[in-house]
């Protein structure tokens, strides 16, 4: 009986898994291909690897997108964290449903509704204060901060949760401060969580079309507004190209991510089995 | 002044240690509170303004909600917006369409990502975590090429249909891009993950003992299944769901590079409303329609999001 559910489970997973992989693979392979049609295979060239990095358009978009996306990611982190700090450590207080509410819904909040909103605000400071003047990396940078945030707050709070308090009970008990705490404790521990919501901020804002697309203006096309003029007419071998370059490069960098993330858990469980072994 | 005497006996570096430790707390909470504030909630209260007046040929090309008339405020609001977005079936259209497209896909979605959480949940050690990162891979390239990878599959010339014709299986094309099949396939493909990592995290915590006595006791697997993991895992099938129904209904990229014309759907024409016909009035009035329909399901999502993490303290 359960070696028939077990098959089950694994032709389930065989099947989840080639579908999810089969597709980006398809696009790598194809990225290599010498003709312009997808489907007739011409033989072996990176021809288009050569046309994608002459093509300066393309090139101004991705530098855009990785200044936006460091930006952004950076800044996320920065209102992120104290925010999942609140929600975790801080227990009650006044207008704390407001606050989780404004967490949790740019999480699942459809794309064109806070594109929209977001440059309906801009606006209206703009004609109430004259700020900001015109749309550009700025802006796209504000629109991307703030659903950025969330998933920070989201990662920070999750990391936080299942921490143990005792060591911050401790520092108290002994007279440290707040903030001293939370520098010299919390943060160190909380740091892996801090990489990955880092990461995590940098990929969303380099692959968001929608609302980038709401709240740019002339002279701000972000990457994927690039890539997705071109898409639109069609499957293209540069755009193969550029998939396979950002998949090999996201690829790289999370493997990298989970490795230190990994080293350093291992490091600290076993810096705690030590210190269990010392009693 | 008295006041001034004494503190002038600190330094600025005591100074501010005191203020922190009298305003640190609410500096804090303020920021991140201030920010989400300004850039989340304040937008919609804008749409939600805009959605009440009257397109105009302008900048910005809305006529103002709020006019000095005679020394006196007048609020001029407009329902024309919205007896416009009942009137025209073409939007009631879209957002029946929107919420059927949406409904189907989470259901394939949990249908297939169901099995594959259980199984990741249940392998071993080192496996589980390679199957994990094998699922949160896609979720971190970029979503845009994973639409446009099936661009390629689905096409007139695409995949499939030159290897069913090579095959000789077919003789004339099959049409399966622009049309709401695609538009299925690009929603499951692209969500897949957000409906395997709730479940998998409900149904890595189950105590599989549970079942085993249930086993023991003479229940017949399916029994068990439909007794003890379904209803322990129903946290997890309802975040999972949410996740991906929410945004979907709403979404844009995957009708527009998959679906046909025919597929409306009701973040196309929000999109459609605002930059080929530059109707910011009806663009607020679609979006404040759509939202009113996500309300329930995003507050939803935000009770079992609070439920789990006071699960977890």
């Amino acid at each position: 009986m359960s070696s028939k559910r077990s098959t089950f489970l694994i032709s389930a997973l065989v099947f989840g898994f080639a579908f999810l992989y089969v597709p980006i693979l398809l696009v790598m392979i194809y990225s290599f291909n010498e003709g312009k049609l997808v489907t007739v295979w011409a033989g072996f060239s990176t021809k288009w690897y050569v046309s994608l990095f002459s093509n300066d358009g393309m090139i101004d978009a991705a530098w855009n997108s990785l200044r936006i996306g460091v930006m952004s990611a950076t800044l996320a982190l920065a209102l992120g964290t104290p925010a999942g700090l609140v929600m975790s450590r801080f227990g009650r207080f006044k207008g704390r449903t407001l606050f989780s509410g404004m967490i949790a819904a740019p999480l699942v909040m459809p794309e064109v509704i806070t594109g929209l909103s977001l440059l309906l605000l801009f606006v209206t400071l703009e004609q109430m204060i004259g700020w900001p003047a015109g749309r550009g990396l700025s802006t796209i940078t504000i629109a991307h901060t703030t659903f950025c945030a969330a998933y920070v707050a989201v990662v920070v709070q999750s990391r936080l949760s299942g921490m143990d308090t005792s060591v911050e009970e401790a520092a108290m008990d002994l007279g440290a401060k707040p903030a001293k705490i939370f520098f010299v404790i919390t943060l160190p521990m909380i740091l892996p969580a801090l990489l990955a919501g880092w990461l995590l901020s940098f990929t969303l804002s380099l692959d968001d079309l929608v609302i980038a697309s709401f709240v740019a203006g002339p002279g701000s096309t972000t990457l994927p507004m690039k890539v997705f003029s071109s898409v639109r007419l069609g499957v293209s071998p540069e755009i193969n190209a550029l998939a396979t370059l950002i998949i090999l490069a996201v690829s790289v960098m999370i493997v990298i991510a989970s490795l230190m993330i990994l080293r350093s858990e291992r490091m600290r469980s076993r810096a705690s089995a030590g210190a269990d072994a010392q009693h | 002044m008295s006041s001034d005497k004494q503190e002038g006996s600190l330094t600025l570096k005591q100074r501010f240690d005191r203020w922190m430790i009298k305003h640190g707390r609410v500096l804090v909470v303020g920021i991140p509170y201030f920010w989400l504030f300004l850039f989340f909630l304040v937008p919609f209260l804008i749409v939600l303004k805009i959605s009440f007046s009257v397109a105009e040929y302008a900048q910005p090309p809305y006529t103002p909600l709020f006019e000095w008339i005679d020394e006196g405020i007048t609020v001029t609001l407009n329902f024309g917006n919205y007896l416009f977005l009942l009137s025209d079936s073409l939007y009631v259209t879209a957002y029946l369409n929107s919420i059927r497209i949406a409904a189907i896909s989470t259901v394939i979605t949990l249908l297939i990502g169901y099995p594959m959480a259980y199984g990741i949940a249940r392998a071993q050690g080192s496996m589980r975590s390679v199957l994990l990162m094998l699922v949160i891979l896609p979720f971190w390239t970029s979503f845009l090429i994973r639409v446009y990878a099936w661009i390629g599959i689905l096409d007139r010339e695409g995949l499939i249909n030159a290897f069913l014709m090579w095959t000789g299986i077919i003789s004339e094309p099959l049409i399966m891009r622009q049309t709401e099949f695609a538009v299925y396939v690009g929603i499951v493909y692209t969500y897949l993950p957000f409906m395997i990592l709730p479940l998998y995290s409900t149904l890595e915590k189950m105590d599989v003992s549970l079942v085993e006595a249930a086993l023991d006791l003479g229940c017949k697997p399916w029994q068990a299944f439909a007794k003890i993991t379904l209803p322990l895992s129903m946290p997890g099938i309802l975040a999972g769901s949410l996740l991906v129904f929410i945004p979907a209904v709403g979404e844009f990229v995957i009708p527009e590079l998959l679906g046909g014309p025919n597929t409306l759907m009701i973040g196309r024409t929000l999109w459609n409303e605002f930059f080929a016909n530059r109707d910011w009035p009806i663009a607020s009035s679609v979006a404040i329609a759509m939202l009113l329909f996500l309300v329930v399901p995003i507050m939803w999502f935000q009770h079992i999001q609070t439920k789990q993490e006071e699960g977890q303290q």
